[in-house]
């Protein structure tokens, strides 16, 4: 292929991206002007821009009209996403380290179970779960998703980790132990810093999926005074009699924020988790 | 401390394959010893089971005195080489160095000081401080062996530890080893498949077949007096004749096919009557002249290469067995293909076979498998 080829081929894939990224953020775009807008104006007017700035819709929104405000609804989250995240990547990695190195008995079929559990849809186990749940008076704790996380229940983690660890050579390991190790330490010092990338990709990921659950959060958790910023968002739209469109957007905008920057802060590591397998030979 | 290594009838198993039936060995305190055996003959697995990484089905392995079958890897004191270097990808050079001495809670200063002085030994100390993804294949295999060194093992085994380097390096990097393990003095188990790597590093050398031992012994004896076909074969390169052994009145001869006969001496006497036989010539041992109607297995010539101090030549017998021949290049013109030639053999140095190859029937051979030198 000639340059001048090249050239022409970069520019249309650029197009064509450029193009399928205005698609994508214009609905946040969008979000973001009418948290300036009135009712009437959202619904009334075609136009992008609003009329005035104010910031009011913030404000307002972050007091809510009931009895708790936003700060309640963020620290909920965070208390509800942040452990969930550490556990998960602590017991997921362990978990995988025991697939990954070990052998012991009947570990095929184990490994074979915990895959299968990947493919069972979330639905399919909602309703067991919800019976488990109540029958331990889990419901309306966060402990519906700390526990989980405690036991490495997301297969999905388990085996991304898995095979990023069977791409580490063993003979780190075993080098490891001629120099003194004991498999725990081995697993702290040599292999969990290898596992950065996945790690990284594992925490993003649960963070992001357990933040923006909506489904499960609106099972397990009933009191208002205990709801994360899915819920909360979610309440607003079904008490007040007349709602404040640009209080909602003003509110969800703020939801995401931390998901954005954290995206962005991590950007690198979530990349190369996902595209590598470990070492560079 | 230094430890020999005494191995006796060690089994391995894999499911239901055995892959060593019945070894034993015994490596010397001090000593530059290596297991020296085809792909897949079972060096790696005898090596990982002194390692303590593959479990033992039967036999004892003793460090001296101490039998260390049930040892934990960790416990025996033993420093590592691994084919791919096994350094670790997080940790500086030093870092790497030193990690087997924090490992043993050492004072901070001896750990310091300790990894400087290996460091130096094997001339990374300038890369102290990088990680091994930016150091050359040469380089990391440095720090490897100073990392292995690093806790003054009793005992240093290296997997093929240079395989991954190029031919020159590799070279370069067998003095290295062979100098570091002098210096160090230190028991050394090293694997190799590449037989002028074992000969050019090893006090002794063991070679190895599916599991068996054939032979052990410096690389002199085993060159020069193999202890079977397999080893002749397997050790350096040599021409293999049938023919026949012939004792008349207390001499004994050796003949080829085609009816070329020479005295040959030290055959055992347990073997000294007429029988089929393999006879085994180093190319550097046949006597090549132009035929002129004398004495010699005739032969013509196929094909010849000159590399400067010798001159090989690839000839067909009258037997129809192929052979090559190296000569001392002489400024006389290479000898043309297609040239009818005759071969004579320095029977002092050939070695000859019974028919099947298992045994040597020359005085001479060495298994040297005792404790002691
Ligand atoms: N984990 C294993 N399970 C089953 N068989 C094995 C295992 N490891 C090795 N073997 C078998 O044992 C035999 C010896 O293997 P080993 O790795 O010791 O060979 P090697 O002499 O080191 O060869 P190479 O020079 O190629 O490294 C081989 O036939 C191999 O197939
Ligand atoms: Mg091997």
């Amino acid at each position: 292929m000639t340059n001048r080829q090249k050239e022409i081929r970069s520019t249309v894939m650029y197009i064509i991206l450029v193009a399928v990224g205005v698609v994508m953020l214009f609905p946040v775009f969008w979000m973001f002007l009418a948290c300036f807008k009135t009712n009437n104006e959202i619904f009334g007017s075609l136009k992008l821009l609003p009329s005035s700035w104010s910031f009011e819709a913030f404000a307002k929104g972050w007091q809510t009209t009931g009895t708790f405000t936003y700060t309640r609804y963020f620290s909920n989250t965070f208390l509800l996403v942040v452990p969930t995240v550490i556990f998960t990547i602590v017991s997921c990695s362990l978990v995988a380290y025991g697939f990954a190195r070990f052998e012991f008995k009947s570990k095929n079929v184990l490994f074979m179970v915990l895959i299968t559990t990947l493919m069972l849809p979330n639905s399919v186990i909602i309703i067991p779960r919800y019976a488990l749940f109540n029958k331990l008076h889990w419901l309306d704790s966060y402990l519906t998703y700390w526990v989980p996380a405690i036991f490495a229940c997301y297969p999905f983690f388990v085996f991304m980790m898995v095979q990023f660890l069977r791409g580490i050579p063993k003979d780190l390991d075993e080098s490891a132990y001629m120099d003194g190790c004991t498999s725990f330490r081995c697993f702290v010092q040599i292999l969990v810093p290898l596992l950065k990338p996945a790690i990284f990709s594992a925490a993003l990921f649960q963070f992001l999926w357990t933040w923006n659950d909506f489904f499960n959060t609106n099972i397990y958790i009933n009191s208002n005074s205990k709801f994360p910023m899915s819920l909360a968002l979610r309440m607003s739209i079904d008490t007040t009699s007349s709602i404040q469109w640009n209080q909602i957007m003003a509110m969800g905008l703020v939801s995401i924020l931390p998901l954005i920057i954290l995206f962005f802060a991590g950007q690198r590591y979530f990349v190369e988790g996902i595209a590598t397998t470990g070492m560079k030979n | 401390m230094r430890k020999n290594i005494s191995i006796q009838h060690a089994v391995k198993r894999y499911g239901n394959s055995t892959v060593i039936h019945d070894l034993s060995l015994f490596v010397r305190e001090g000593e530059f010893f290596t297991l020296l055996g085809p792909s897949g003959c079972g060096k790696t697995t005898l090596l990982r089971m002194i390692a303590g990484f593959n479990s033992i089905e039967g036999g004892d392995f003793f460090f001296n005195d101490t039998r260390i079958n049930d040892m934990d890897p960790a416990k025996r004191n033993i420093g590592m080489v691994f084919q791919n270097y096994a350094i670790f990808p997080n940790l500086t050079v030093r870092k790497n160095i030193e990690f087997g001495l924090r490992n043993r809670k050492l004072p901070k200063e001896e750990v310091r000081a300790q990894a400087e002085k290996f460091m130096h030994l094997m001339h990374v100390d300038e890369y102290a401080d990088r990680l091994p993804d930016r150091l050359s294949g040469g380089q990391q295999q440095r720090v490897a062996l100073a990392r292995a060194l690093a806790i003054t093992p009793d005992v240093l085994l290296m997997d093929e530890p240079l395989s991954n380097l190029d031919a020159k390096l590799r070279v370069e990097m067998r003095s290295v080893i062979k100098e570091i393990q002098n210096k160090v003095g230190i028991t050394t188990v090293y694997v190799t498949h590449d037989q002028e790597e074992a000969m050019a590093v090893s006090d002794r050398i063991a070679v190895m077949n599916d599991g068996v031992i054939q032979h052990i012994g410096t690389p002199k004896n085993i060159y020069q007096r193999p202890a079977n076909l397999f080893v002749a074969t397997f050790i350096g390169r040599t021409n293999v004749l049938k023919g026949r052994l012939l004792a008349e009145s207390g001499r004994t001869f050796i003949e080829t096919h085609d009816g070329y006969r020479a005295e040959i001496r030290g055959v055992l006497s347990g073997y000294a009557s007429d029988r089929d036989i393999v006879i085994s010539v180093r190319p550097e041992e046949f006597r090549l002249k132009v035929d002129d109607g004398g004495d010699g297995i005739s032969a013509t010539i196929r094909d010849s290469v000159f590399l400067g101090l010798n001159t090989h030549y690839f000839v067909t017998l009258s037997t129809g067995e192929e052979a090559e021949i190296i000569q001392e290049s002489s400024i006389d013109s290479i000898i043309e293909p297609g040239t009818r030639i005759r071969l004579t053999v320095n029977t002092e140095k050939v070695n000859i076979f019974s028919e099947d190859g298992s045994a040597n029937l020359l005085a001479g051979v060495v298994n040297d498998n005792a404790m002691e030198a």
